[in-house]
């Protein structure tokens, strides 16, 4: 668990570092996903440690969105002009992007057996 | 001090055990992560309604608690910022899911990517077009337009196209908190049941928040849509801000 937390983190860390040399184009953790997956892959075996690390994080993955969701409060004011406008510009743009995104993916898959739920 | 001389000893001490409290990190970690036990237990005990998201619950419980004891975000931040600080990590652990799905993955690349195109075209043109239908000012229209990447990213692309980084990041979590409300019932309606398009849409619409979601309904639906969050995160960071000097 730890040692897997530690891998996690030292990507986390390359990360950071490639992110700031592309001067923060892409974020630190994204460029950080991207790099210990290709790791994974190249390695072609994931490990337990790592597993369990990773499964312990994204099994509470909504956690930690908390503290930033909260700085919604900060911005009450702001919000509450066109406060209609960004609802349903919000509320119907992303009813269009998973309706689209699900009926393209259906569209050009082939049915596989592991998805009949 | 010669207001402490009138309390009661006992409520002496305990204003001033809150006025210690309320000034270490202990507080916001605290509150943190007791609202997001409440809200998760309410979650579970819903049998996962989409309803009753973990994250818009414990937001309500923490913003209600912040003003009822005076606390500002600053101070609340300053316990929250482990919690927050974790969330890169969380990030970085997407990959495994992925790793997993990897053969998988790499035979479905070109569907997947058409439709992850697809879905960020609407996404960005519905926005853009609803805000401009009602006259919305531009800084909120540039703060609009990256409102389906995950949040951090979202905030970056804001930033160099004229909108505010911070109304971004409300209108990220915003739409993360939506698509984990109505991906269920939506993708019910249209007869979407296989995980893999369930779990890949969201996580193309929702990002980080719909992912979650995912991940609580089905570890395949979560690994899709991690995957349609990271794609969408590293598309959107390189073409969306040269996508908005046409539209914005």
């Amino acid at each position: 668990m730890i040692r897997g937390l530690a891998i996690l983190l030292v990507f986390q860390s390359l990360g950071e570092v490639l992110s700031g040399l592309l001067r923060g184009a892409v974020p630190g953790p994204v460029v950080g996903m991207v790099l210990l997956f290709i790791f994974l892959v190249l390695r072609k075996s994931i490990g337990e440690s790592i597993s369990t690390a990773a499964d312990g994080l994204l099994s509470h993955l909504s956690i930690f969105f908390i503290p930033a969701a909260v700085g919604v409060m900060l911005y009450a004011g702001a919000l509450a002009q066109s406060s209609l406008a960004w609802m349903l510009a919000i509320l119907l743009s992303t009813i269009g992007a998973i309706a689209t995104t699900a009926l393209v993916l259906r569209m050009l898959s082939r049915p596989t057996a592991a998805d009949k739920t | 001090m010669k207001n402490r001389q009138n309390l009661p000893v006992g409520l002496d001490t305990l204003a001033e055990i809150w006025v210690y409290l309320s000034a270490t990190p202990l507080f916001g970690l605290t509150l943190t992560l007791v609202a997001y036990v409440v809200a998760d237990s309410l979650y579970q005990r819903s049998q996962k309604h989409p309803l009753a998201n973990p994250v818009l619950i414990a937001v309500a419980i923490i913003i209600t608690v912040l003003m009822l004891t005076g606390t500002s975000y600053e101070s609340y931040f300053k316990g929250a910022q482990f919690v927050h600080f974790l969330l890169g990590t969380a990030t970085v652990a997407l990959a495994i899911p992925l790793a997993r799905l990897w053969k998988e993955l790499a035979e479905r690349a070109i569907p997947l990517l058409v439709a992850m195109l697809a879905g960020a075209t609407v996404s960005v043109v519905v926005a853009v077009g609803i805000a401009r239908l009602f006259d919305a000012p531009e800084i909120m229209v540039a703060s609009l337009l990256p409102k389906s990447v995950t949040a951090p990213i979202a905030m970056g692309i804001a930033a160099q196209i004229g909108g505010s980084p911070t109304l971004a990041a409300v209108f990220a979590v915003t739409t993360g908190i939506v698509g984990a409300l109505v991906a269920t019932p939506l993708l019910n309606l249209l007869g979407v049941r296989d995980w893999s398009q369930r779990g890949f849409s969201v996580g193309v619409a929702a990002h980080g928040i719909g992912t979650a979601r995912a991940y609580s309904v089905d570890p395949r639906a979560g690994a899709y849509a991690s995957l349609g969050m990271g794609l969408h995160a590293l598309l959107g960071a390189i073409t969306l801000p040269w996508v908005a000097r046409f539209i914005v």
